[in-house]
């Protein structure tokens, strides 16, 4: 098996995808000729020409609202949002018709496409090339929301997107682009869509993450293991759906939760999270649910490493939750 | 700093101008971008410009006269309460039904929230529109949009959403994809003059000219967005002219000509399907009545605004037309007004006959392809709040 990172694997499921059905296009800023500012399409447009995959004019609103005309038309289109903060310009054409389409026409038109976006901070971006929009889009019904963590699940969950009934945002941790590296089938395979990974079992504490900061949280939980903390470390991998019997049947194990996630604290997923295991493992509980979050700023330059849930800080709360 | 007034002034003059005469910009566009017109407004016409035979010109006259009929009536049903709310066409059926007849079956139509007289001259049932009107146990939309919302799939007539504009790249979407599988179809997109203010104007047009996407932009130029009037939309003299900066062809039509309509859209849609790129159609027509059934246009239009336009009337000039040509005379006319009305009224009792709400589980229907958890125990949890409690299902009676 290869050895890929992440940005290996999107181009690798993006190609596979686009060998095996001729309706995939891939839409995007830069994506063509240049192969994308962080080079996850290099070489399609080689491969597949101009038509298929296709430098858009700057705008992303434009990007999206075409895109939704081409899946309507029966094309697969697989837009990039260049940073995920630039998604907002086409908050509109994804809240109020993508999300909708479906909906608003009783079932007579689909539109699905997977808008591709590198998301997440700590990589010196500022406000405007670090934020984690997730939670807006997993807030509107209609989409669905996919994080990988690692490369081979960036693949396996690519391809499952782009084969999805449903408009999907693919949220890829650019923090970890390169970083994480890890053996990836050769060709076709799918990683489905709402099935947590467990990636570490435990008893003691749950810790729940996704993205970039997965690898923070199996950072912590190892730390914490040589403390004797043993933990249950969970990859959500996919939030809309969300895979609420994983979360649950952990969380009844183990009667603690620390949820980790870099958005700012304030409506994070974390508190949807939170939400759900009281209403469904209250009895189970053995301490309040921890939120290892971003904080409730903007994205900040210089101050990076405070604002982010890194391991240190996920160590604490794992340690305060399995002390309570 | 503080401009130089004197040096900095701009003229509607022009800049400068110094005593030497210079054309007021307005003319100049007005003259780039004539007004096409066919039908004169007394209905003569030079035979050679008539393109359309007296069969198809009398088949598109009796729909016009039924979507006056209907507008006048559902605004009579919205104010007894029958139906909730509803947006009229009146004064801009020739624009509506004129560019819907040059297109093809094949091709695609992305309405604003105005011609829904296109989606009836596909073939969308009048009692299925009515439906949706009642948001009942008929409609296709399972009660999941406000009235005048209607999609018709087999009509190849897309979903309308109320944000403005949003319609335009997504037409252009469809074409482009139509062109990279190389069929011949070639997408119309409605929108009105307030929606060339929008983003997605700028953008639709923008991918559109660089594509050359097989599109037919129809601006509804009809004078109003609600209360702002065109002059207050744009400084531009006219909206062909924005054609200009995207690089694609413009033009100017008479929007109350069902036969100027009709030719401008044919030749566009023949330009875009030879790969000649998009135009910009702008239709000059006028909102003869409110905005929808929640406006009052009395407290900002004066009435005689109205004067001018009604003489121009679409369905008026094309009877003239009609009986100059001996197509039509008083009979058929009162033939089509009576199968107008009868149209209408039979298509009423039929949507009336549904019950009055979708089932409940419509409700969850269609958000996803299939429900998620999230859907299937939300459904179970308004049934047991039902049936613990049936008012949780009884009509509103309002917070007073």
């Amino acid at each position: 098996m290869p050895t890929m990172n992440v940005i290996q694997a999107v181009n690798d499921a993006l190609r596979t995808e686009m060998r095996r059905d001729p309706s995939v296009v891939v839409l995007g800023e830069d994506v063509g000729r240049f192969g994308g500012v962080f080079r996850a399409t290099q070489g399609l447009q080689q491969e597949f020409g101009p038509e298929r995959v296709v430098d858009t004019p700057l705008e992303e609103g434009g990007i999206v609202g075409t895109a939704l005309g081409m899946a309507l038309y029966g094309l697969r289109p697989v837009p990039e949002i260049q940073f995920a903060d630039f998604i907002f310009p086409a908050f509109d054409q994804i809240v109020n018709e993508l999300a909708k389409y479906r909906y608003r026409s009783g079932g007579q038109f689909a539109c699905p496409l997977v808008i591709r976006a590198p998301y997440g901070g700590g990589i010196r971006g500022g406000h405007y090339h670090s934020q984690s929009p997730e939670t807006h889009f997993i807030h509107t019904a209609g989409l669905k929301v996919v994080v990988p963590a690692t490369p081979q699940d960036a693949k396996g969950l690519l391809i499952s997107a782009i084969r999805d009934p449903d408009p999907v945002l693919f949220f890829e941790p650019k923090r970890v682009y390169r970083a994480a590296k890890g053996e990836v089938p050769e060709g076709e395979y799918t990683v489905p869509l709402g099935k947590a990974r467990v990636t570490r079992e435990g008893t003691r504490v749950t810790v729940l993450a996704w993205g970039a900061m997965w690898h923070e949280a199996d950072r912590a939980v190892r730390e914490a293991e040589a403390e004797g903390v043993d933990c249950e470390l969970l990859d959500l991998r996919s939030l809309q759906p969300l895979d609420v019997d994983a979360v649950v049947a952990s969380v009844q194990k183990t009667g603690r939760a620390v949820v980790v996630h870099e958005a700012p604290r304030t409506c994070g997923f974390g508190a949807e999270l939170a939400a759900l295991i009281q209403e469904r493992c209250f009895l189970h509980l053995e301490a309040p649910v921890s939120r290892v979050t971003g904080f409730d700023t903007p994205f900040p330059y210089t101050l990076e490493n405070e604002y982010l849930p890194r391991a240190p800080r996920i160590l604490q709360a794992i340690r305060k939750v399995a002390a309570f | 700093m503080q401009p130089d007034r004197k040096a900095g002034a701009v003229t509607r003059e022009g800049n400068g101008a110094r005593g030497r005469p210079k054309p007021a910009p307005i003319a100049r566009w007005e003259r780039e971008f004539p007004l096409q017109t066919v039908l004169r407004e007394d209905g003569s016409a030079d035979p050679s410009e008539v393109t359309l035979g007296d069969a198809e010109l009398l088949r598109l006259y009796r729909w016009m006269v039924l979507e006056r009929h209907l507008d006048q009536r559902m605004v009579s049903l919205q104010r007894q309460g029958r139906i909730g709310f509803y947006i009229g066409s009146t004064g801009e059926e020739a624009t509506v039904f004129g560019s819907a007849a040059a297109m093809e079956e094949r091709d695609w139509i992305f309405p604003c929230y105005r011609e829904h007289g296109a989606a009836l001259l596909r073939g969308m049932p009048l009692a299925a529109f009515l439906c949706d009107l009642l948001g009942n146990a008929g409609d296709r939309m399972k009660g999941h949009q406000m009235p005048c919302h209607e999609a018709w799939r087999p009509g190849r007539y897309a979903s309308i959403s109320s944000p403005i504009a949003t319609q335009i790249p997504q037409a252009v979407g469809a074409a482009w994809a139509a062109k990279l599988r190389k069929e011949d179809m070639v997408a119309l997109v409605y929108f009105g003059d307030g929606a060339t203010s929008a983003n997605d104007f700028h953008t639709g047009l923008n991918v559109a000219g660089v594509s050359r996407a097989p599109v037919v932009f129809l601006c509804r130029n009809n004078g109003w967005a609600i209360s702002v009037p065109r002059e207050r939309q744009t400084a531009s003299a006219t909206i062909a002219q924005k054609a200009v900066a995207y690089g694609i062809r413009g033009e100017r039509v008479d929007g109350n000509d069902l036969l100027a309509v009709y030719d401008a859209t044919r030749r566009a849609r023949a330009r875009a399907a030879a790969g000649e790129g998009p135009t910009l159609l702008e239709c000059v027509t006028y909102r003869m009545g409110a905005h929808s059934t929640s406006d009052d246009p009395s407290a900002y239009r004066p009435p005689e605004l109205l004067e001018p336009w009604r003489k121009r009337d679409p369905i008026l000039r094309l009877g003239l037309f009609l009986r100059r040509r001996g197509a039509l005379d008083d009979g058929g006319e009162r033939e089509a007004q009576a199968w107008a009305q009868e149209e209408v009224r039979r298509a009423l009792a039929e949507a009336e006959s549904f019950e009055a709400k979708p089932p409940l589980e419509t409700l969850f229907e269609g958000v996803y392809a299939e429900p998620l958890w999230q859907q299937r125990e939300q459904l179970q949890e308004i049934r047991d709040a039902i049936a613990a409690d049936p008012r949780v299902s009884a009509p509103d009676r309002g917070s007073g």
